[in-house]
């Protein structure tokens, strides 16, 4: 809401206060200022003149030589504007004038010629474009005729006004009207509002009724419409100062009509529709539900299809306008115009917005219905256009009103008590601090002791509980005036939980080998969606969960894998020349079994990481080393160990992933995961060299993750170690005989490592050599070399019999 | 014999003084003490000598012995650090050449945001606690008194899924399922960070996606000056000791009263420039006190209860704190955007 410092004037005393020192006001009493914007400068020695005539420039084309009355002289003046022209009133700067930008008006000579001042633009008198009228953008402006000559212009034009940007929120209806504003204004400054004039001098014999008649079909969606009837109106522009003012708000001056019930609409918030009583073609407004299948032809020559939850006034046979939304083409007001029918009424709020969420057509009336108008102010508002049309559009108000008025007037009551006002504001206001604020908001109470009932005014609607009034008195008394207190309660321990702990675990974990930690997008792409799923949720089956409105096609889905932003994140960085990255991210994928989704889908916690580039780069010693599938297995290995869970990792062929450098994760024969390397084709798609991946159901792991830390006792009797190295054959998994050597070797196996693997000359092909570094340790006496030796001997034969390996001589 | 083994003695310390090499060391110690040695030899004649004679000429011999033993020894040490530190001088390297660089990741700045504020809060006893992101209609809006058709709806724009399931649009649905799990009955205060998502397009100042704290404490005779008091530990704890704050009155359909909170601009203590927009003031989060109808549909009597909750928005924080201008750097992953925050 726009409000022009000057028109607020009317109705308060602003008493000299500067604009920002105002807005600052407001905004601290709680509807925020979000700028101040000047229309435009005071400005001195520039008066209203009288072009008396208008000849060529003898030396230049494109110059005017212009006599020009400013009521104490006859200037000559050279102008250059294309629209100058005698016999118009226009803004004069006279010799000494000082212009916006310091541009000073002297005595000159043009082009041969005396020119002793100039013939101003609104812009060259300050005025934003955005408040100068579409006509005049182009060349000097000319003034109505009835202004006097030799006037100062800069109240004419508003020049010295400063327009403040109300930021007015949902429950603030009241603020969206100069008068609203006005009681909020006055509740801070502490003055009185003066109300506008509402009553007419019309001494008509002829009654409205004898016009127009109301019948409200659907009446509960409109409680109240009044059909007021000026005859006679001369269509004409507004008054100078009703089109500064409407410019002020942002709207356009169009003719003395509109203009009036626009600005009636931004003094009381009450929209108002003006339809040609001629073309209305009916002595009957019928209020009611639009036919399904029903059309009408808006203002901006649109065809409207309507439908049974549309709101239409119609002449009782077809509609003529959507109810607060906007009129019909058919009965517009034109400059033929000479009977009007005012209509001033309460539309439901909620049936306004399905209409105009529907058409699109949201517009300051609709608005304005849609957050609710004030039930006393709808018929004063009529009264107050009757006024207005009959002093600047010479109308003839008829008397009485045609109406339908079921509209609830009544006044809500709220109770309060200084005590509970101070207990839950933690403040010390008085009785009298009380009854001060609620006068100075001009709400009628009732004081017992320390008890108010207090009577809200219906412009008020957001108020109806206690809650309510204690923002207002809180607000009215200053949020700077509460202390700084610390909620007493009680003594609730604040801790994370284990699971959040966990978490934060990992990320340090992760961070700690050398992973960047990511935040990509939730919503992803149809192409992104399918992509890189770990393979216990594609078995699931999930259907993508998709934006019923997307915003774009880039953010439609709701993500089944961290992974495709991942990667995204590592091509946007090497599009950037930054080759070698590390990432990672927790965070939920969506799960959904259902076609049609119904439930809320599963959010699974996971976490994954992306690798691309070096992983070891120290240059000058010469070990660079690319990132591999053993870089990304360490750190999930690692990541598993921090949470104390053996996992198992399994050969796997998966969609997106490299066939032969891909394996899932197993968590007691649970995939909880995978990694390998990406797809080369995938890689190169999204213009990556070899990346590996990993994602891991962070929600399986901490589930199976147990804290139950007990105390194993250090051994204290020596171990013995033993290294084999076997013959194995090519497609025999390491890891397979590892297993086999720890189950044979236990309890006296304490660990297998494996430090060798060898494959070429001196080994038959097919054939591969690795070596495994056993630890032997009994906790509870010192180890004799034959059970060593009895041991190795049983694990030698188990190797030999399940994996036809032999030990390397 | 006397005058010969101090002959010998003198030319063999004299030998031992000169010597360079630990090899040249040791034959002079063999050509003296060895089997076939000097002095060895002049004993060999001690089985002429008189038995008087025999223990003095013991007791030089011995002496000798000893002179030229702990000369060797001596000596050797003295060689055996000159040959040290002539090698240890060889080893000496170029410390000015890079380290082998140990790579370590870090937090997303947001992380560490959030993780801030979680501390902070848990400090004061809050609980954290966290809520689906795709939200059911009725946690989203009606339990927060937002029923369908409010107008408060079109401040938030969201995503449908369907006419009933939605991306959160905020956090404050984990408040109504707390209130909900807590059945009415126990104080509690807890805050809740989290993704949420808007119905924006995204640009310098707008996501679809972003990070939000909230925070919720309900318990019997809570004061609006608390929430105050709250909100200026946190303003000072993030943003300096020497921050003030102000609250204005707002609207939030869920708190009645309502507040924003400013705080003072840093850049020019409140005299007004242009990153405050001339006011002095930069708003940072928004508050109030629980509405009673939120309160009744959580399950607490608001005639029994009342609460103060609050809710920011980590990005604006890091925005303001660190100067970030574009929004949308928090989600890019920009490596070189990464690393500047990492350390936070």
């Amino acid at each position: 809401m726009y409000v022009s410092y000057n028109w607020l004037n009317q109705y308060v005393d602003l008493g000299g206060i500067s604009p920002e020192k105002l807005a600052e006001k407001i905004t601290k009493s709680g509807i925020e200022i979000e700028g101040i914007e000047y229309f435009g400068e005071k400005v001195t020695d520039v008066v209203v003149g009288h072009v008396l005539s208008c000849e060529q420039h003898p030396n230049a084309d494109k110059l005017s030589l212009c006599q020009v009355d400013v009521g104490t002289e006859t200037l000559q003046i050279v102008c250059g504007a294309p629209n100058v022209a005698e016999g118009q009133k226009v803004a004069v700067a006279k010799p000494g004038a000082v212009l916006p930008g310091g541009f000073k008006i002297k005595k000159v000579k043009l082009r041969g010629v005396e020119s002793n001042g100039m013939i101003c633009s609104l812009q060259e008198l300050g005025v934003k474009e955005k408040f100068v009228p579409q006509e005049f953008v182009d060349g000097i402006y000319i003034f109505q005729d009835d202004v006097e000559i030799g006037q100062d212009v800069t109240p004419l034009l508003n020049l010295n006004d400063a327009v403040l940007e109300l930021d007015v929120l949902a429950n603030r209806a009241d603020a969206l009207s100069m008068l609203g504003v006005a009681y909020e204004v006055a509740a801070i400054l502490d003055k009185p509002v003066d109300l506008p004039t509402e009553t007419t001098n019309s001494n008509e014999s002829e009654d409205a009724k004898d016009y127009i008649s109301v019948e409200v079909e659907a009446n509960d969606l409109n409680k109240y419409y009044s059909a007021f009837i000026i005859k006679d109106v001369v269509i004409k522009p507004s008054p100078l100062w009703m089109q500064n003012y409407l410019l002020a708000a942002g709207i356009r001056p169009i003719n003395n009509v509109v203009d009036i019930t626009n600005y009636v609409l931004l003094e009381y918030g009450q929209p108002l529709h003006a339809f040609d009583y001629d073309k209305f073609a009916s002595d009957k407004v019928l209020v009611r539900r639009a036919n399904d299948g029903e059309g009408i032809v808006t203002l901006d020559g649109q065809t409207r299809k309507l439908s049974n939850d549309d709101l239409v006034i119609t002449n009782g046979l077809v509609p003529t306008a959507l109810a607060g939304v906007m009129g019909g083409l058919d009965s517009e007001v034109t400059d033929e115009t000479s009977t009007i029918l005012l209509e001033a009424a309460y539309f439901d709020g909620t049936t306004v917005r399905r209409t105009v969420k529907k058409t699109g057509l949201r517009s300051e009336s609709s608005t304005r219905f849609e957050k609710g108008v004030d039930p006393e102010r709808v018929k004063r508002a009529g009264l107050r256009a009757c006024y207005l049309l009959e002093k600047y559009a010479e109308g003839k108000v008829l008397q009485g009103v045609s109406e339908y008025d079921d509209l609830d007037y009544s006044e809500k009551t709220v109770v309060i008590e200084t005590n509970h006002v101070n207990n839950r504001l933690g403040s010390s206001i008085s009785d009298d601090e009380i009854a001060a604020i609620l006068s100075r908001l001009q709400f009628s109470f009732e004081q017992d002791g320390s008890e108010f009932t207090i009577h809200v005014p219906t412009r008020r609607q957001d108020i109806s509980i206690f809650e309510d009034m204690l923002e207002e008195i809180a607000r009215i008394y200053g949020y700077d005036h509460l202390p700084f207190t610390l909620p007493e309660g009680t003594g609730q321990v604040g801790a994370l939980t284990e699971y959040q702990q966990l978490k934060r675990k990992i990320r340090a974990y992760l961070q700690g080998v050398g992973l960047m930690e990511n935040r990509t997008y939730s919503l992803i792409s149809e192409h992104d969606v399918n992509k890189l799923i770990s393979p216990e949720i594609r078995e699931q089956n999930p259907v993508p969960i998709a934006l019923a409105k997307p915003m774009s096609e880039d953010h439609k889905y709701l993500r089944l894998s961290i992974l495709p932003g991942l990667v995204r994140s590592l091509t946007y960085n090497l599009a950037r020349n930054h080759a070698d990255v590390a990432y990672y991210e927790t965070g939920a994928v969506y799960i959904s079994k259902e076609e049609k989704i119904t439930k809320q889908p599963q959010e699974n916690l996971r976490v994954a990481g992306a690798v691309t580039g070096n992983w070891v780069d120290h240059k000058w010693q010469g070990e660079v080393k690319p990132v591999d599938f053993y870089v990304v297995k360490g750190i999930v290995e690692g990541l598993f160990e921090q949470l104390k869970l053996t996992v198992k990792f399994e050969q796997a062929k998966l969609e997106d992933m490299h066939p032969g450098r891909t394996a899932v994760i197993k968590l007691e024969d649970q995939v909880v995961g995978f990694l390998g390397q990406l797809h080369p084709i995938l890689a190169k798609e999204a213009d990556l060299k070899e990346t590996y991946v990993f994602d891991i159901n962070l929600d399986s792991a901490l589930e199976a993750y147990e804290n139950e830390p007990s105390y194993v006792e250090i051994p204290k009797y020596p171990a013995i170690s033993r290294d084999i190295a076997f013959i194995l054959d090519k497609s025999t998994s390491a890891g397979d005989v590892k297993n086999l050597i720890e189950s044979v070797g236990a309890p006296l196996v304490q660990s297998v490592e494996i430090f060798d693997l060898y494959e070429g000359e001196h080994l038959e092909t097919g054939k591969k050599s690795i070596a495994y570094h056993l630890v032997y340790q009994d906790p509870e006496k010192t180890l004799k070399d034959e059970e060593v030796e009895a041991s190795y001997q049983e694990i030698v034969k188990a190797v030999e019999s399940q994996f036809n390996g032999y030990v390397r001589s | 014999m006397k005058e010969q083994l101090e002959a010998l003695q003198q030319e063999a310390l004299a030998k031992i003084n000169d010597v360079n090499e630990m090899k040249n060391l040791q034959d002079i110690r063999v050509a003296y003490l060895g089997k076939k040695g000097s002095i060895t030899k002049v004993l060999k004649g001690m089985g002429k000598l008189s038995p008087e004679e025999r223990p003095v000429i013991g007791e030089v011999a011995n002496n000798v012995r000893n002179a030229i033993t702990e000369a060797v020894e001596e000596k050797a040490a003295e060689l055996e650090e000159i040959a040290l530190n002539k090698q240890l001088e060889e080893e000496t390297i170029d410390v000015t050449l890079p380290g082998r660089k140990v790579n370590v990741g870090g937090p997303h700045l947001l992380t560490s945001i959030v993780e801030e504020i979680e501390d902070l809060f848990i400090g004061m006893g809050y609980e954290v606690k966290e809520g689906p992101e795709v939200e059911t209609d009725y946690y989203n809006f009606e339990a927060l008194n937002l029923p369908k058709d409010h107008p408060a709806r079109d401040m938030q724009d969201s995503f449908y899924i369907t006419n009933e399931l939605l991306l959160r649009t905020h956090t404050s649905p984990v408040q109504a399922r707390t209130m909900e799990a807590y059945k009415g009955q126990k104080p509690f205060k807890m805050i809740c960070p989290g993704k949420v998502y808007r119905r924006d397009s995204d640009d310098a100042t707008h996501s679809h996606q972003f990070t939000q704290i909230e925070g919720l404490l309900v318990d019997k005779n809570v004061r609006m000056s608390d929430l105050k008091g709250t909100l200026d530990k946190f303003a000072k704890h993030m943003f300096g000791e020497d921050r003030e704050i102000r609250l204005r009155p707002s609207f939030f359909p869920f708190t009645e009263p309502s507040v924003e909170m400013d705080i003072s601009c840093k850049v020019c203590n409140g005299e007004g420039c242009s990153i405050c927009k001339g006011t002095g003031w930069i708003e940072i989060l928004g508050g109030g006190m629980v509405h009673p109808k939120v309160l009744e549909m959580g399950g607490y009597d608001p005639k029994v209860y009342s609460g103060f909750a609050f809710g920011m928005g980590p990005e604006r924080i890091a925005m303001l704190k660190y100067g970030v201008s574009d929004i949308r750097s928090f989600y890019t992953n920009d490596i070189r955007f990464l690393k500047q925050y990492h350390h936070a």
